[in-house]
C-alpha cells in the first residue's frame, strides 16, 4: 500500500511546484512530474507481486501475468504527454522571446 | 453497429491532414474543404438527431466482440443526448469555419489553422461518441492541444500569456482525470462507461468511488470552467481569434466539459446525494458570481467570457438539482424537467454565445478596437451585425419569445417544483443582472453617439461573416419551437430519459 501513497504524494509534489514555482520552465517541469506520477500509478495499478511479463507461454499454464491494459495505456499516454509538453515548451519560447523574462510575476497583462 | 460512427472522427482526421499536405499547391484548398468537411459532419450529425430517437447505436472499434457479455473492445456509443451535442459542434463548427474563410484572413499561415480546426472537432467529436473512459481522455487531449495552439494563434504577448496560463490549468485537470481513470480501473477492472456502471452498481465502496468523483469533477470542471476553477477562461476566451474564441465558449466547455460531466455523473456513477449537492452548489456559485464578474467588463470578448460561466452554472445547477431528486428517489418527473432545462439552456447557449462571439469579432474586424468605451453609432454603419447581436442578446438575458427565454423558464419552474425557491430566486435575479450587462453592451456599442475618431469609413463586413451570424439569429429564434410538444418529443426527451433513467444506459450496451 506504500508503494500507491508514495506514488499520490509525487503527484502533490508536481502539483505544489505549479502552484508556488515562478519560473515558466520550472513550472513545466512540475507538470512533467505529476504527469510521470500518474503513469507510475497505472503501471502499480497493473502490478501484482509474482506477476511476469504477459508473454503467454502454453508450457506453463498457471503462470501469473500482470495486467497488460495499464501498460497499453500508459504508452498512449506518455505519447500524449509528450506532445503537450513541446507544445508548452514552445510557448515559454516565444513568451521569452516577447517578454525577455521568464519570471510570471512580470507576465501579467491580462488582469480581471 | 452503425457504420457512420466512427466517420465523426476519421472525417475530420482525415481533412486536417490533408490540409497540411496539399494545402500548399492548391490555392484556398483549406477553406473549402474545412468548409466541405463540417458540412458533411453537420449532415451526419443531422441524421443521427432524427434517427436516433430513442434507441442507442454502437459501434465496436476493430469488431470485438463481448465475452460472456463483458465488453472489452472501444465502443462508441450515440444516444440521443449524444446526438444533441454532435448537432452542437459541427453545426457550430460549420458556421465558425464559414466565418473564419474573412476574418482569419488577415493572419498568416491559414493552412495551420484550418487544420487545427479540424483536429479540434475531431477530438470533440470523439469525446461525445465514446463510450469508454480512457477513450474521453485521449480524444479530449487531442481537442486541448489544437485548442491551446489556436488560441495562441495571433503569438503576441497577450495570447501568448492566455495560452500558457491555459495550457498549465489544462494540464492539472488532463492529470486528475488520467489519474482518476486509474482509480476506477484499479477497483472494476473495466474502462468502458457501462461496465464501469454494472461494477458500482452491485455493492460499491462508497469512499473509494468518492476520490474518483471529486478528481474527476475537479478535472471537468476545470476543462469546464465551473466557478472555483475558472481563472483561465477569461483569458483564453478573449485572447482567441473569433471564431476560435465561438467554438471554445459556444462549443468547447460543453463538449470536453459540462457533458462528459452529466454522462459520467448520470450514467455511470451511482448518483449520491452529496456528490449532487456539491454539483448543485458549484454550478449555483458559478451563475452568481460569474454574472458579478461580468458586468464591470469593458472589453467586449472578457464580458462574453464571463457570461459563459454564468450561463454554464444555469446549466450545472438545473443538472444537479435533476441529480438531487433522482439520488432521493422521489419526483422523478421533476427531476426530468430539470434535466431537460439543463440540456435545452446547453443547446441555446451554443447558438447565442456563438453569435454574441462572431459580432463582438465582426465589430473587431470593422473598428479594430474591442473596448467598449471607444465604439459607439455602429447600429447605422454595421446594420446586420446590429440586429444579429440584438437577437442574441436578447436570448442570453432570457426576453420572449427568443429561445434563452424557455429554457431558462423551464430551470426556474423546475427549481420551484423541486422546492428550491432559493435558487429558482437567484436563477431569475442573475438574469436581470445579465439584461443589465447586454443592454450597456448594445448601448455602447451600437446606439451611443460616435466617438470624434478620425473619420475612418467603418463598413459591414463581407458576405461570410453575415452569412453565419444572420444564420445562428435564425437558429436562436428557431430554437424556441424545441418546447413545443410534438418536436420536444422528438429532440429533448429521448435525451432526459436516457439520463434520468439509471440503468438504461448500462443495461442496453452490455445487453449487446
Amino acid at each position: 500500500m506504500i508503494v500507491y501513497w508514495l506514488c499520490f504524494i509525487l503527484f502533490l509534489v508536481g502539483l505544489y511546484g505549479v502552484i508556488t514555482r515562478r519560473n515558466l520552465v520550472k513550472i513545466a517541469i512540475s507538470l512533467s512530474i505529476m504527469e510521470f506520477s500518474t503513469f507510475l500509478f497505472f503501471a502499480l495499478v497493473g502490478y501484482f507481486e509474482g506477476g511476469v511479463a504477459p508473454i503467454v507461454d502454453p508450457a506453463d499454464p498457471v503462470k501469473l501475468y500482470v495486467d497488460p491494459l495499464p501498460q497499453a495505456l500508459v504508452l498512449t499516454a506518455i505519447v500524449i504527454g509528450l506532445a503537450t509538453t513541446a507544445l508548452l515548451m514552445a510557448v515559454i519560447i516565444r513568451i521569452y522571446r516577447k517578454y525577455g523574462s521568464l519570471d510570471i510575476r512580470e507576465i501579467k497583462n491580462l488582469r480581471g | 453497429m452503425n457504420p457512420l460512427i466512427p466517420l465523426l472522427v476519421v472525417i475530420p482526421l482525415a481533412g486536417a491532414f490533408l490540409i497540411m499536405i496539399l494545402g500548399r499547391f492548391v490555392r484556398n484548398f483549406n477553406k473549402i474543404l474545412a468548409s466541405v468537411v463540417l458540412l458533411l459532419l453537420a449532415v451526419i450529425s443531422f441524421y443521427f438527431l432524427f434517427t436516433t430517437g430513442d434507441q442507442i447505436s454502437v459501434y465496436k472499434v476493430g469488431g470485438w466482440e463481448a465475452v460472456n457479455s463483458i465488453p472489452i473492445g472501444i465502443y462508441m456509443v450515440v444516444d440521443g443526448f449524444t446526438a444533441i451535442i454532435l448537432c452542437i459542434i459541427n453545426l457550430i463548427g460549420f458556421l465558425a469555419v464559414f466565418y473564419s474563410i474573412s476574418y482569419i484572413a488577415k493572419y498568416t499561415s491559414e493552412d495551420f489553422f484550418y487544420a487545427l480546426f479540424c483536429l479540434m472537432i475531431a477530438g470533440m467529436n470523439g469525446v461525445v461518441a465514446s463510450g469508454d473512459i480512457f477513450n474521453i481522455f485521449v480524444f479530449l487531449e487531442i481537442s486541448s492541444i489544437s485548442s491551446y495552439a489556436l488560441v495562441a494563434f495571433g503569438v503576441e504577448k497577450q495570447q501568448l500569456e492566455a495560452t500558457f496560463k491555459y495550457q498549465v490549468l489544462g494540464g492539472l485537470a488532463s492529470f486528475l482525470i488520467l489519474f482518476a481513470i486509474g482509480f476506477l480501473y484499479w477497483r472494476t477492472k473495466t474502462l468502458n462507461i457501462a461496465d464501469i456502471r454494472t461494477a458500482l452498481g452491485s455493492g460499491s465502496d462508497r469512499k473509494f468511488y468518492l476520490m474518483a468523483e471529486i478528481m474527476l469533477l475537479t478535472g471537468f470542471g476545470l476543462k469546464a470552467a465551473i466557478m472555483p476553477f475558472h481563472a483561465w477562461l477569461p483569458d483564453a476566451h478573449s485572447s482567441a481569434p473569433s471564431p476560435i474564441s465561438a467554438m471554445l465558449s459556444g462549443v468547447l466547455i460543453k463538449a470536453v466539459g459540462i457533458y462528459v460531466i452529466i454522462r459520467l455523473f448520470f450514467n455511470m456513477f451511482v448518483i449520491s446525494e452529496e456528490m449532487a449537492v456539491l454539483i448543485t452548489t458549484l454550478g449555483s456559485l458559478s451563475m452568481v458570481v460569474g454574472v458579478f464578474l461580468a458586468i464591470g467588463q469593458w472589453d467586449i470578448k472578457r464580458l462574453l467570457a464571463y457570461h459563459s460561466i454564468s450561463q454554464m452554472g444555469y446549466v450545472v445547477m438545473s443538472a444537479g438539482i435533476g441529480m438531487i431528486l433522482i439520488s432521493r428517489g422521489i419526483r422523478l418527473e421533476v427531476a426530468g424537467l430539470a434535466v431537460a432545462g439543463s440540456i435545452f439552456h446547453l443547446i441555446n447557449h451554443a447558438a447565442f454565445k456563438g453569435l454574441l462571439f462572431l459580432n463582438a469579432g465582426a465589430i473587431e474586424y470593422s473598428t479594430g478596437t474591442r473596448d467598449l468605451k471607444e465604439m459607439g453609432g455602429l447600429a447605422k454603419s454595421m446594420p446586420v451585425t446590429s440586429a444579429t447581436s440584438f437577437v442574441a442578446s436578447l436570448s442570453i438575458s432570457g426576453i420572449p419569445p427568443f429561445n434563452g427565454f424557455f429554457s431558462k423558464l423551464i430551470i426556474i419552474i423546475a427549481a420551484v417544483m423541486a422546492h428550491f425557491y432559493l435558487l429558482a430566486a437567484l436563477a431569475g435575479i442573475v438574469s436581470i443582472i445579465t439584461l443589465a450587462s447586454f443592454l450597456k453592451f448594445q448601448r455602447y456599442a451600437f446606439y451611443n453617439k460616435e466617438p470624434d475618431r478620425e473619420k475612418k469609413e467603418v463598413r459591414e463586413v463581407p458576405f461570410p461573416m453575415l452569412f453565419s451570424m444572420v444564420v445562428l439569429s435564425i437558429i436562436c429564434l428557431l430554437l424556441s419551437l424545441l418546447v413545443f410538444p410534438g418536436i420536444r418529443e422528438t429532440i429533448l426527451t429521448p435525451a432526459t430519459d436516457i439520463l434520468t433513467d439509471p440503468s438504461k444506459y448500462s443495461t442496453y450496451i452490455i445487453g449487446l
